[in-house]
């Protein structure tokens, strides 16, 4: 018997078997294949699929430095500003949300593929797009400080005291890849992240710390975690007008 | 051999749907069984009931039931030459990661191929003349049959209807067409086991607006089942409530076929029936001889390595993995597009595609009333139900008005064109155009060229230091001629509904890359055929090369139909544990003479 893990795969690997030793439990010996005769009796969720809700308790615990949270502030609610559609995103907990995603594997990139060799120019080439090289912690612990610099270089001034016109201005280029954040980091994936996670925060379900008051649901009329609708298919052209659920009670 | 298990008749790799139909066949036919599946066991009361899985941010976005990338992922390139790069995010594989596989994340459409499909080299030289066959090859494409007419697959096709449930409406009913129904399909002996599913909003309009075109549409065969049903192995399923989650999610409702609600239940309570869980198969294990295998080795989730010994060894993983794991065992030839030798790794191919949307003023889609196969579709283009003798390409496309779902992130972008995707812009463009907008996709066939194929990566590994699958690919011209044609269709088609403000994405207008999300219809690598220079298994999906191991996936598709893979895949997977238990247990050997 050998073991067979690889070098540098050891912290994904552990997170992933974090989860599904949970599941196999009552399966597996150690080291033997787990081993499953006969249809399961257990009734029980299995632990790693029941929904794990957003840390509650008012403090930050990955984005714990306040110029990088005031800086992501100022950007997610240009992203998603308060207007007669609904509230910001900082609002309707997005911050909260993002630091809540990012203190579990998808912050760690747990999914992701990161073994080298990495060649930016080549991949970028072949996919498109900019590869991602890093984990979304990592790149918004890179992100955010390089988008302050570049305030503080251009304006001199904190990228949260800028003008909404200006921060508007700021992430245009950014997502034209027209501004330059440094050797560090793409300026145009980062946008790309921080628009994807405000209207990720801004639309999941409020579960996960965003969407307060489900305000992002109700802008657009999507009635949340419901299950049955064979009540209302047959209905043409209607507002339906369902009051939008969500998987947890509504605090 | 260290850590050795007891011998099995049987041993399974990866118990997706094509594993559990071959290990409830093989069980019932009292062959002892082992399947090895990487993933961990899910269950629908355990896993994805109700209240677990209406769950976007995690089902879909999140892709929690999909197997990562960092577990493996695939490398890719578009031509020989080019160094590959690895697929690093999320992209257009959708690989299973649990028992049950990618069936139970599917979406459910579930589609017989057309007659055409399985004999695209034949029926080309038939109706166009064998010149026209031999330009199309000479310009690249490497066409060819099946080994297996869709009339020797209609009842394998039938018997795996009947273990999914599979809702719908016959249109050719032992050669009697029957408008409503598919009128393009091949000939059936009996109607769908459920009834179709209901119309939406959008598919109503679609429905009307395509038959006043003088169309023929039908509703989509589905596996999201109409209404409660007990299948031939004594398992109840429930009727689909259109929740709209459901592709990338589990059905917490037993309404979505999968091998959790289809079949788990009445194989798990064979005594002749043993899975081990969250265990990989690393490769199989040759005889000296070098012709047959022995079993095949595998590790644990904690790192240890076994072997499994087995008179049969069936590969029924993902087709990239049927193929990875034929070449990690060193079982065939590479295949080569510089001399066409070799056959592992040949005729990969895609799904040709494409989408049209439109935005309709003041509608009330309700685009959350949906099920993972919810369409109307017409095939009055797909395969060759059209006359090609004028046009320049072969092969077609399904085009289809869908109501998949209404999950807001993954709509998220789904407004007017010109409008920003942030800022208040955006938010009044969702807030308005979530109910207008409406989707029309086109899902084409593909035929596979000399130039597309499969191989291992020399450089980048997997997590036990194994080689990648490395996928060379781009789109042919044939297949671009198609795909531009059907789009046109599709645009007329939104344009007749009353869709404005269109906005089309026709993929092949530029060269692929796995992130270019349109379809996870992988095919090829390890095609089935008459012909053992130019397949690598025989049509009962035995290797030609070693003959007690037996692949079952899309990977045995020469080339691509314009639908989704799934009823296929299950009927093959009927057929080859059929010729298993019913001709190769008693007598080991080629099932068809080379």
């Amino acid at each position: 018997m050998t073991s067979r893990k690889s070098p540098g795969m050891n912290r994904r690997q552990a997170l992933f078997s974090i989860g599904t030793a949970a599941a196999a439990t009552g399966l597996a010996t150690t080291g033997r294949a787990a081993e499953l005769h006969g249809f399961p009796h257990e009734t029980a969720m299995s632990a790693d699929h029941l929904p794990v809700p957003a840390h509650r308790g008012g403090s930050f615990r990955i984005l714990t430095d306040e110029t990088d949270r005031a800086t992501l502030k100022a950007a997610f609610d240009r992203l998603i500003p308060a207007d007669d559609q609904g509230p910001s995103a900082s609002e309707a907990g997005c911050l909260e949300f993002l630091d809540d995603q990012l203190s579990r594997p998808y912050g760690e990139g747990a999914a992701l593929y990161l073994d080298g060799p990495m060649n930016r120019e080549r991949e970028a080439a072949i996919m498109g797009a900019a590869q991602v090289f890093a984990t979304p912690r990592d790149r918004y612990a890179a992100g955010l400080p390089a988008l302050e610099a570049y305030a503080q270089a251009t304006d001199g001034a904190a990228f949260a005291a800028l003008s909404p016109d200006r921060i508007d201005e700021i992430l245009t280029g950014l997502e034209a890849g027209e501004i330059d954040l440094g050797d560090d980091v793409d300026g145009q994936a980062f946008f790309e992240l921080m628009l994807q996670n405000a209207r990720e925060g801004y639309l999941a379900d409020p579960l996960y710390g965003g969407n307060r008051d489900m305000a992002g649901w109700k802008m657009i009329g999507f009635p949340g975690a419901r299950y049955d609708f064979r009540p209302y298919i047959d209905k043409r052209g209607e507002e339906l007008n369902l009051t939008p659920v969500s998987l947890i009670p509504n605090d | 051999m260290a850590n050795e298990r007891p011998k099995a008749d049987v041993v399974i790799v990866g118990l997706g749907w094509a594993g559990s139909v071959m290990a409830e066949e093989l069980t019932r036919a009292g062959l002892n069984v082992v399947a090895i599946e990487r993933g961990a066991w899910r269950d629908t009361s355990t896993d994805f009931p109700p209240a677990v899985d209406p769950d976007e941010l995690r089902w879909h976005t999140r892709r929690e039931l999909l197997q990562p990338m960092s577990v493996e992922t695939t490398t890719f390139r578009n031509k020989t030459g080019q160094t590959a790069a690895p697929v690093r995010n999320w992209n257009a594989f959708q690989f299973g990661w649990n028992v049950g596989g990618a069936g139970t994340h599917w979406a459910g459409m579930s589609w017989r191929f057309l007659p055409w499909d399985f004999e695209v080299a034949t029926q080309t030289a038939e109706r166009y003349g064998q010149e026209r066959l031999d330009s199309l090859m000479a310009e690249g494409l490497q066409l060819q049959d099946w080994g297996v007419t869709y009339e020797e697959m209609a009842p394998y096709y039938d018997r795996f209807e009947r273990i999914a449930g599979t809702s719908g409406k016959a249109g050719n009913l032992n050669g009697e067409r029957i408008k409503g129904g598919n009128v393009f399909e091949g000939p059936r002996e009996r109607d769908y086991p459920t009834p179709e599913l209901k119309d939406t909003n959008w598919m109503r309009m679609y429905r009307e607006t395509t038959e006043g075109m003088g169309y023929n549409p039908f509703t989509i065969p589905a596996g999201n089942i109409s209404q409660s049903y007990v299948n031939p192995l004594g398992v109840t399923m429930g009727p689909c409530t259109y929740c709209g989650f459901c592709d990338f999610h589990g059905c917490g409702n037993f309404s979505k076929s999968s091998p959790q609600a289809c079949i788990l239940p009445a194989l798990m309570r064979r005594p002749n029936f043993t899975v081990l869980t969250e265990t990989e198969v690393l490769h199989a294990v040759k005889h000296e001889d070098g012709k047959t295998v022995k079993g095949v080795q595998f590790v644990t989730r904690d790192g240890e390595e076994g072997f499994q010994p087995a008179d049969v060894v069936c590969i029924t993983a993902y087709q990239m993995d049927n193929v990875r794991l034929m070449l990690l065992s060193g079982i065939g030839e590479q295949y080569d597009p510089t001399t066409m030798r070799g056959t592992i790794g040949r005729n990969y191919n895609y799904q040709t595609c494409s989408s049209v949307t439109g935005f309709f003023s003041g509608a009330k889609m309700n685009p959350f009333i949906g099920g993972g196969a919810l369409g109307v579709q017409i095939d009055d283009y797909n395969g060759d139900n059209f006359d090609h003798a004028d046009l320049d390409f072969i092969g077609g496309a399904g085009i289809m008005g869908y109501s998949t779902n209404g999950r807001p992130i993954a709509n998220m972008n789904g407004i007017r064109p010109g409008n920003k995707r942030w800022g208040s812009e955006w938010k009044e463009a969702y807030a308005r155009d979530y109910q207008e907008v409406a989707n029309i996709f086109c899902q084409g066939t593909s035929m596979p060229t000399r130039d597309a194929y499969l191989s291992l990566d020399p450089t980048y590994k997997d997590r036990h230091g194994q080689p990648l699958l490395r996928l060379t690919f781009d789109w042919n011209r044939n297949d671009k001629s198609m795909i531009d044609y059907a789009t046109e269709k599709a645009i007329e088609i939104m344009k007749e509904a009353g869709g404005e403000d269109l906005m089309v994405d026709n993929q092949a207008e530029a060269a692929w890359n796995p992130y270019k999300q349109h379809s996870s219809h992988t095919i090829g690598g390890l095609v089935m055929g008459s012909d053992p220079s130019t397949s690598a298994l025989n049509p009962y999906l035995q290797s030609w090369d070693c003959h007690n191991m037996f692949s079952v996936g899309a990977s045995a598709f020469p080339n691509n139909g314009g639908y989704n893979p799934t009823l296929t895949v299950g009927a093959l997977a009927v057929r080859a544990a059929r010729a298993i238990h019913e001709t190769y247990i008693n007598n080991p050997g080629p099932l068809v003479e080379a």
